[in-house]
């Protein structure tokens, strides 16, 4: 294949790539946007296999390592649990980060072709910078994935006088730079390369040990961001423009997604990545809120008293968060959804933007428990329709949920936009405990006269509900 | 040593209800106490000796012996001479009082030493109180059988039909007063079929009368009358004049008329003149539920139901008591949430705490001094100036939306000026000392970034999922970095480390090849499951 060939090919892929976004704009074609992706990586890999810069014998390396990569890719595709989706999601990121990362190393002391002046600094610039991202998405990757997985605790970890130690690294790292473009030799070059590495590996533990639990949607899209900006990275340092289009389409999305996120937390990207909620602010969080304490009392209820309101409501939106997932209750919210709807009963879902550990955890979730996407909806497209709405259901959610985001201008998460449950005639928080939420914030929701809680597992009390909702006919 | 608490049968004339329910003798006696139930005191209320028998509660032959042996009396009505003669020397005794209107029954029974919680007093604005709110039980049913009252007098169907024997127009029924009873009697007719519209000086009150299908007739005068407390209060001249020309129109209009006005401690106002019963149409109804208190209609007579100007007008001044059995329940429930704020420490004694607002407000006779009325409430101060504050930030977050049109919101202009001034510089810094080769790569990059924000904002929310798997899949494209290092044509460069080049990017192949296959796959499985 020529030289040409292959660069038309790159074009083709890229085209596809961009197909495959923009065919993710609403479900209808969405798998075939899917499908544009997957040509498109056919494409860009045969292409290059064939193509000038791979000689036959390299062949066999290249089958032998793509059998092993995609079995493995294919095999965690088809056991990972649609609960665990972050998980796998924050994983992938590192390996784009490693890779990255050994690109990187593989092009700095491949000397087969030969850079001068200002375009060898250019290239080693973009060979350092490369590295130093792909080594901050591998690693805080990694964590993020300790992190959702639970293997590592969700608070955030705190180090005293954090900021300067990022300050200090980045000097170091700056400095090395400068070491690494003076550099003669590669021999040379390689120890500020491995120190400023180092570097980069820590600095990505230490950003994402930093961010608590519910900041992970914001985190999860920064990484995924990342990784695509070391693709583009490295595509500079290859002179590759199908590397370079094609990271920086992810890169931006994942640029977006982050925006969104932090918009639905209406909280600054830099104090999300800062880390730990309301420390910024000097003022720890219960202290601030304490202006405003929540009168009432909190009524609890039994499930077969949920089950009484649901079936005496014609219109019940439900309200799944984290606990939702946590608990896997989502099979047995659809087994009720269904049964409600039979029952003529207008059941719909709303979903706040950030609720989960991932941008659209909670969609695929109930997709995956087959409900159906046209009663799914966005916390704006029924944020409206909670006065009109009979019972209001809130499934391991509690922030996104919380008054206080509109009534007290003196809360931690005032001015968050929040899906407005206790409008409803009557709302049912499902809950473990009365603890507070990730933000630390008490929930005046609770307090509310039309308010009822059902303590328990979610799951174990959802069953409770279905069998109760059956049992009365 | 429990306490017993007993329950008389109701004397006034006509009064079915009862003070206790079955069903709460239970759980009062749950709370320690012992329960005795004055012979057929729930004969009327449709509930037998035998049904109170089997709940555990005592069934006493007379009332003297009742009164005599319990500590705590529940009640319906007021006590009369006669009951405030048989109460123990300082025993307690929770009913309706109405201390204002009754200021010689709240003497004698001071002179008894009694403790009296009146539970007409509860600070109904509290809102943990509302499950003790017996005036609310009380007027929501006093609603609904106002308009059963009606519909009874009433000679045509309550909803539009369309029959083979003809059409037959729904009816339209005015309600006057939005209160408890007035939304009761809203929702009531609403449901019976009937166009119902309602009028309230509180203008608050427009939203609630929609929610339960009515339509809020509007006084063409601006004034609000909200009394404080919830409660309305006496309007001004001009507000008045306009709301009588309101009545007027509808009194020719419709076919019921419901009226709710009260207003706390005054004669009820008369907003339904003779002049307006004459104009309604023949056959109509007029259902006065303040009649106890004079009715807001000139021609009421309290307690009775009578024909004027071809309009029967209801003054019944017992609309609970007609529907007694639930009335009943709904009291004895109220009595029930009050004694357990009594008695928390479930032990069968009570504990008049006069630091709590709530029963504070309830009490007026404690152990002999009159302690009405209460001091007002403190009220939680409210933050006024700060709400507006709070809410514009959320008004200007969702003008963003998410996933459409994130590019409309503007930038205020200096903002925008340091934002271009920077891109500026740095395309100016990029365009100086960058060599040819890269500017070519930079433009495809910064294109790049473009063409990805702008296809990025319409994807939709719930596809957010997905667009990170299959981004993640689309980013293992740095496979090709790897590809190109494994074997290249070799040029010349001799002392390539080739072997440590093949293992650093058999790595980089393999890693983003798991990546590849694992997202795109994952990705396809995702959507599959989005169905509709």
């Amino acid at each position: 294949m020529s030289a040409s060939l292959a660069t038309v090919s790159y074009l083709g892929a890229t085209i596809l790539f961009i197909l495959c976004l923009g065919g993710l704009s609403n479900q209808e074609t969405a798998r075939r946007g899917n499908l544009y992706g997957i040509i498109g990586m056919t494409i860009a890999v045969l292409a290059t296999v064939f193509g000038p810069r791979v000689v036959a014998g390299g062949l066999p390396w290249i089958i032998g390592a793509m059998v092993v990569g995609g079995a493995v890719g294919l095999y965690a595709a088809r056991v990972v649990k649609m609960t665990q989706m972050p998980e796998l999601v924050a994983l992938m990121h590192s390996m784009v980060g490693l890779a990255a990362c050994l690109v990187g190393f593989a092009s700095y002391i491949d000397t087969s072709i030969a850079y001068t002046g200002a375009e060898k600094a250019i290239h080693e610039i973009e060979i350092y910078v490369g590295i130093l991202i792909g080594a901050v998405t591998f690693s805080g990757s990694v964590i993020a994935f300790g992190k959702l997985s639970g293997k590592i605790g969700g608070k955030p970890v705190l180090l005293p006088g954090r900021h300067f130690l990022n300050l200090a690294g980045l000097l170091i790292v700056i400095y090395f730079g400068r070491e690494f473009l003076h550099a003669g030799t590669i021999a040379q070059g390689m120890t500020p390369l491995i120190v400023m590495t180092i570097i980069s590996l820590l600095f990505g533990v230490h950003m994402v040990m930093a961010i608590g639990g519910a900041d992970m949607p914001v985190v999860v899209s920064m990484l995924n961001s990342y990784s695509g900006w070391a693709a583009a990275a490295t595509g500079f340092m290859l002179s590759n423009d199908l590397l370079i289009v094609t990271g920086a389409l992810v890169g931006s999305s994942g640029a977006i997604l982050s925006y969104i996120m932090c918009n639905a937390m209406n909280r600054n990207f830099l104090s999300v990545i800062a880390g730990g909620f309301g420390s910024d602010g000097g003022a720890p969080a219960p202290a601030a809120s304490s202006s405003v304490q929540p009168a009432g009392e909190v009524v609890a209820v039994s499930a077969t008293e949920t089950a009484d309101l649901l079936r005496e409501a014609k219109n019940v939106i439900i309200v799944p968060g984290y606990g939702m997932a946590v608990a896997q209750a989502q099979h047995t919210v659809y087994e009720i959804t269904e049964y409600l709807r039979e029952k003529g009963v207008n059941v719909r879902f709303g979903i706040h933007p950030v609720a989960g550990r991932m941008p659209g955890h909670m969609n695929v979730l109930l997709a995956e428990a087959k409900v159906p996407y046209d009663i799914v909806f966005e916390m704006d497209e029924l944020n409206e329709d909670f006065p009109e709405t009979d019972v209001a259901m809130v499934i391991g959610a509690n922030d996104i949920v919380n008054p206080a985001a509109q009534e007290d201008p003196a809360s931690p998460i005032a001015g968050m936009p929040v899906l407005e449950v206790w409008k409803a005639k009557t709302s049912i928080v499902m809950k473990r405990s009365m603890a507070s939420g990730y933000a630390g914030v008490d929930n005046p929701l609770f307090y509310k006269d039309n308010n009822r809680m059902l303590f328990g597992d979610a799951k174990k009390m959802l069953e409770e509900v279905f069998v109760a909702l059956k049992a009365a006919e | 040593m429990s306490l017993c608490i007993g329950v008389p049968r109701e004397i006034f004339p006509g009064e079915k209800r009862v003070a206790t329910v079955p069903e709460v003798v239970e759980k009062l006696i749950k709370l320690g106490f012992k329960v005795a139930i004055e012979s057929g005191a729930g004969e009327h209320a449709n509930f037998s000796d035998d049904t109170y028998r089997a709940a555990g509660a005592e069934v006493v032959a007379d009332a003297p012996t009742l009164w005599a042996t319990s500590d705590i009396v529940f009640k319906v009505r007021a006590p009369s001479d006669e009951e405030v003669a048989l109460l123990r020397e300082g025993g307690a005794l929770i009913s309706f009082v109405w201390p204002a209107q009754h200021p010689d029954l709240m003497q004698k029974l001071a002179a008894k030493k009694a403790t009296v919680l009146a539970i007409d007093c509860l600070p109904r604005l509290l809102s943990r109180a509302q499950k003790m709110d017996a005036l609310t039980s009380m007027n929501g049913i006093s609603g609904y059988r106002a308009v059963i009252e009606a519909a009874n007098a009433f000679g045509r169907f309550f909803n539009g039909q369309m029959t083979a024997a003809g059409k037959v127009p729904p009816a339209k029924v005015f309600i006057a007063g939005a209160g408890v009873a007035g939304l009761a009697a809203i929702g009531t007719a609403a449901n019976l079929g009937a166009i119902v519209r309602a009028n309230d000086t509180r203008a608050e009150v427009a939203d609630q009368v929609k929610s339960l299908g009515g339509e809020f007739v509007k006084v063409d005068y601006e004034e609000d009358g909200s009394g404080g407390g919830g409660y309305a209060k006496v309007m001004s001249e001009g507000f008045q004049q306009a709301q009588r020309e309101m009545y007027a129109k509808q009194a020719r209009e419709v076919d019921i008329i419901i009226t709710t006005a009260l207003i706390p401690g005054k004669p009820a106002p008369k907003l339904i003149t003779a002049e307006m019963v004459q104009s309604m149409k023949p056959g109509s109804v007029i259902v006065d539920m303040a009649g106890e208190q004079g009715g807001n209609c000139e021609l009421t007579e309290p307690g009775k139901a009578v024909v004027k100007h071809g309009v029967t007008i209801i003054g019944y001044t017992d609309l609970p008591s007609r529907l007694a059995k639930q009335a009943s329940t709904a009291y004895a429930n109220n009595l029930l949430r009050l004694t357990e704020e009594l008695c928390k420490s479930k032990d069968g004694q009570i504990n008049v705490n006069m630091e709590d607002d709530a029963i504070r407000g309830l009490t007026v006779i404690k152990e002999g001094a009159i302690t009405w009325p209460a001091p007002p409430l403190k009220q939680p101060a409210p933050p006024p100036a700060a709400k507006p504050a709070a809410e514009a930030p959320v008004v200007a977050k969702k003008a963003q939306g998410h996933g459409h049109g994130g590019s409309s919101e503007a930038m205020p202009a200096g903002k925008a000026a340091v934002f271009f001034g920077i891109g500026a510089i740095l395309f100016w810094l990029v365009g100086a000392f960058a060599p040819e080769a890269f500017l070519g790569h930079f433009t495809v990059f910064v294109l790049a970034c473009f063409v990805g924000y702008m296809v990025v904002w319409n994807v939709k929310p719930a596809l957010h999922t997905p667009l990170m798997s299959v981004t993640n899949a689309v980013s293992s494209i740095i496979a090709i970095g790897a590809l190109v290092q494994i074997a290249p044509p070799l040029s010349g460069g001799g002392d390539r480390p080739d072997d440590l080049i093949r293992w650093l990017a058999l790595g980089a192949i393999v890693l983003s090849t798991i990546n590849m296959f694992g997202g795109f796959a994952v990705t396809r499985r995702m959507l599959e499951m989005f169905r509709k």
